[in-house]
């Protein structure tokens, strides 16, 4: 394994975890719909236990992404964590909302009432979709940082990394794209949310109020994420000098990568076949409740595309628009030889850590959940 | 020379330190009941799975439930650690990033999935599993936490004892050489040890805390007389482990960060057969005039006792704080022990040779080099493999800066060690008595019970705040000072997402203290068998 494929291996490692990540933000997208589509108190339980039985695959998965990018891309953890600080720590803060709010919001005891978590899930199921879209799309449009490695030994600070603006990460927000691409990731986990519950909650009320709730959030994510898609072909993207490691602005630079890497194009096609197949499927037919699956899987291969199509191919993933040449490309920003090396032989894990959980997954999840279910103690 | 980091924002550097020491804390209310309660219900299931007896599992469930309680709290404050070296400490992630990220992305892939995945089949398998598959789970559960606990403390103590790795001037950063020295490296393996023992420690003293209140209040003894039994010998053979692993512990800081010991011991001037101090006088507030040497006021010492612990000779000696920042005296590999003025030279010298060969590579690289240039340049290189052992000595302004808080690092030192020595006391006693005595009408003994729950706590804060303090000023021990780990970061904006973490924790541990008492009041839940 040369230096390239193991920066290449890892940079696809992390685009896939990035891709499941997004996928598992049906939980988020579930949360957000929360009272709309459960009416009553004990709808909305039967909700909360829905999404209750897989928030920590979400959640661990969010986490695993940090340390995955930190051992394989430290100087995007760094300059990225440490300079867009408010969009990660509002992000983080919706999390940690998250994490309480199911085990707390029926427990007696519970001071803040049930309705407070409640709202803590919608929030989160809010604000962590919208900030992640508007976070990954800084991948094609670009953040305002300076990477200044001498600063170690001859700057007036002796930090490397620097944001260009006081806002601290939230400046991502002021471009109309990166929106476009937060709403669409938005919608797409609504989407996503309600393809679950249709498959996992075995009540009509909310099947046929999920089905009728998943055209409204298909037509804009659609519509949301094809226009960024042609976009972000059609524009200018960042080149990197495979040689030399000067950054430049190529004209049309991801529609080259795609063409270049076929392979790419052609699973971002499968991929967005897959999602609309899903979609299409669960609102024409009314009995159709597996959805989930290929829109999810569908979901996977397309963000793993998209990413891949960001970084692979001599593109710099995490581009700057302050200072062009301190953009982060996968050869200056990864971990040394060794560590990727090391760090690859463990991931010969995740086969196995993914069969434990989908075989854990579906002994859970044998049984669709019900109201009878959740009036027993086990519920949250 | 000088004037480098001296723009660096002390205010933001004191806020990133007391974010992280806040949410550190926070987090460790949470994880040590995690991992000790996952020992004790796994026992509690295992003997339901052995008799299938409704009583045991009924036990078992009703821990279960609490350690959800507390689960979620831990899991809550955990993810803020886990971004916070990139949000807070972005130069910090750079600089070691190669190496510190490593223990942390597998800390996710293989410890991470495995507690949540099986959390939740523990949970909401009772019905859907088989007793079996439901049993593994549980014990899943705590293996994943505690194989999540070991990766973390790998990381940790790479920051307190950084091995198998080495500074690429190329990279501007220290790079992995051996993941077999960083994962199993001796220090990695005492603080594991102590850690995973202290932690059980705690979750012992919830159980009988939890179990006293029942005695006292003549409900549920059953179960509560044999959960006693159950942590009483989880707590007494975890308090004796941690007593011996803390002595590991304490070796290994002896020889890797004298200072730390030295300030724990308020030792100011070193020397051969060194008595440990009992308890001394100091101003808790004031950092003391060590430079005057002597000794605290009103020390008790053991005699010989300090020596033969960092040593393993009672004759052996071991440096005070003038003689680590003085150097002069021989080390153990018969060297000289350098002086800390001569480490803020050699620093200094480290950081301008880096400077100068990132100049010449620059000019390589745009220019060309002469062949004085290059030779130059291969000097230099090899001259910074020997200097950056110190290079994190070049950012000392003072020598003073070198020595950490002695009052805070003193006491906690004491008020852990003392606290661990009554719990091994304690849970003696709460044994003999569950088993030779009427332990449910022994009202002390439930008193006691309850009073030493919160002290559990304190003890095991004070092990961390001897350990990090106690590497105070270094965020890696020698290599890189706190203040020049930062995140480029307004103070302002660190101390408003402080006092956003103080109030979020604060008020969810207000509702899970209030969530848990009142479950504990409610009691177990009987099953239909």
């Amino acid at each position: 394994m040369s230096y390239e494929f193991l920066q290449q291996y890892w940079w696809f490692l992390v685009s896939l975890l990035g891709a499941i990540l997004v996928f598992l933000l049906f939980v988020q997208g579930g949360n957000s719909l929360l009272f709309s589509v459960g009416q009553t108190d004990e709808e909305r339980r039967l909700l909360v236990n829905s999404t209750g039985r897989k928030w920590e695959f979400t959640f661990t998965t969010l986490v695993t992404f940090g340390g995955a990018f930190f051992a394989s891309f430290p100087l995007f953890y760094s300059t990225s964590f440490g300079g867009a600080y408010w969009l990660w720590m509002i992000i983080l803060f919706s999390f940690v909302l998250q994490a309480v709010s199911y085990e707390f919001q029926n427990k007696l005891g519970n001071f803040l009432g049930t309705r407070t978590f409640q709202w803590f899930l919608v929030i989160n199921g809010i604000v962590g979709p919208l900030l992640l879209g508007g976070a990954v799309a800084t991948f094609f449009n670009g953040s305002n940082f300076i990477v200044e490695k001498n600063n170690l030994v001859t700057g007036p600070t002796p930090i490397i990394s620097s944001w260009a603006n006081a806002s601290h990460g939230l400046d991502a927000l002021l471009d109309p794209w990166n929106l476009v691409l937060a709403f669409a990731v938005f919608f797409l986990a609504r989407v996503l949310g309600l393809l679950y519950f249709i498959n996992n909650v075995n009540d009509e009320a909310i099947r046929s109020r999920s089905r009728r709730q998943l055209v409204t959030a298909s037509a804009p994510f659609v519509l949301l994420f094809v226009a960024f898609l042609l976009r972000t072909l059609l524009k200018s993207g960042f080149a990197a000098d495979p040689a030399t490691g000067v950054i430049s602005m190529e004209p049309m630079k991801y529609l080259n990568n795609l063409v270049t890497m076929w392979y790419v194009a052609a699973a971002l096609v499968v991929g967005i076949v897959l999602v609309l197949v899903g979609i299409v499927r669960t609102i024409v037919s009314k009995t159709y409740i597996k959805g989930i699956w290929p829109t999810g899987i569908g979901v996977v291969i397309t963000v793993c595309s998209l990413l891949l199509c960001a970084g692979w191919n001599d593109t710099a993933y995490y581009p700057s628009t302050a200072d062009l040449q301190s953009s982060l490309t996968i050869a200056n920003s990864c971990s040394s030889e060794f560590t990727l090396r090391t760090m690859a032989i463990v991931s010969i894990f995740i086969p196995f850590v993914l069969a434990y959980i989908f075989y854990a997954w579906h002994s859970i999840d044998k049984k669709k959940i019900d109201k009878k279910e959740i009036a027993q103690d086990e519920a949250y | 020379m000088t004037n480098i980091l001296m723009n660096v924002d002390a205010a933001a550097i004191d806020w990133a330190r007391a974010q992280f020491a806040l949410t550190a804390i926070y987090h460790w209310l949470f994880v040590p009941l995690t991992l000790g309660l996952a020992v004790i219900m796994g026992i509690m299931e295992t003997c339901y799975y052995r008799t299938r007896s409704a009583f045991w599992r009924d036990t078992a469930r009703f821990w279960q439930r609490l350690f959800g309680v507390n689960f979620a709290m831990g899991v809550a404050t955990g993810i803020i650690l886990e971004f916070e070296f990139g949000t807070n400490w972005s130069n910090y992630s750079w600089f070691v990033g190669d190496i510190f990220g490593a223990p942390l992305a597998i800390e996710g892939i293989v410890a991470f999935f495995m507690e949540s995945t099986f959390v939740a089949v523990m949970f909401f398998g009772w019905k859907k599993v088989s007793a079996g598959f439901h049993l593994a789970a549980t014990w899943l559960t705590g293996i994943g936490a505690t194989l999540s606990a070991w990766w973390i403390l790998v990381a940790n103590s790479w920051m307190q004892y950084p091995v198998g790795c080495t500074f690429n001037p190329d990279t501007m950063r220290n790079e992995m050489t051996s993941f077999v020295d960083v994962a199993l490296s001796p220090m990695a393996v005492d603080k594991f040890c102590h850690t995973v023992t202290s932690a059980w420690i705690i979750g012992a003293l919830f159980t009988v805390a939890v179990s006293c209140y029942y005695l006292m209040r003549r409900r549920h003894q059953a179960m509560a007389i044999e959960s006693i039994k159950i942590g009483g010998i989880v707590g007494l053979v975890a308090s004796l482990l941690a007593a011996f692993t803390g002595d590991g512990s304490a070796y290994s800081v002896a020889k890797t960060q004298p200072m730390k010991l030295a300030a724990m011991e308020a030792l100011y001037d070193g020397g051969q057969s060194q008595s440990l101090t009992a308890i001394a006088l100091i101003n808790p507030f004031a950092q003391p005039d060590y430079a005057a040497g002597g000794e605290p006021p009103m020390r008790i010492g053991i005699p010989k006792m300090l020596s033969l612990l960092a040593t393993r000779d009672a004759d052996g000696f071991v440096p005070g704080v003038n003689d680590l920042l003085n150097g002069g005296y021989t080390l153990p590999n018969g060297e000289t022990a350098l002086s800390v003025d001569e480490k803020i030279r050699q620093g200094q010298a480290a950081i301008l040779g880096l400077k100068e060969y990132r100049e010449l590579k620059a000019k390589e690289r745009a220019d060309g080099l002469t062949t004085a240039e290059a030779q130059r340049r291969d000097e230099l290189s090899k001259d910074l493999q020997a200097n950056m052992r110190y290079f994190g000595y070049g950012y000392l302004k003072d020598k003073s800066e070198a020595v950490p808080f002695i009052p805070v690092c003193f006491y906690a030192f004491r008020i852990m060690v003392g606290l661990g020595m009554l719990f091994i006391l304690f849970f003696a006693v709460v044994l003999f008595f569950a088993y030779r005595k009427d332990l449910a009408r022994t009202r002390w003994i439930h008193l006691a019970g309850l009073a030493l729950l919160p002290l559990g706590y304190i003890a095991s804060e004070s092990g961390w705040i001897v350990a990090e303090m106690g590497r105070q000023p270094w965020a890696i021990q020698d290599m890189m000072p706190t203040w020049v780990g930062v995140s480029d970061i307004g103070s302002a904006n660190v101390m408003v997402t402080f006092f956003i973490f103080l109030a979020l924790f604060t008020t969810l541990l207000a509702v899970e203290i209030n969530i848990l008492c009142k479950q504990i009041k409610k009691g177990p839940e009987t099953s239909e068998g």
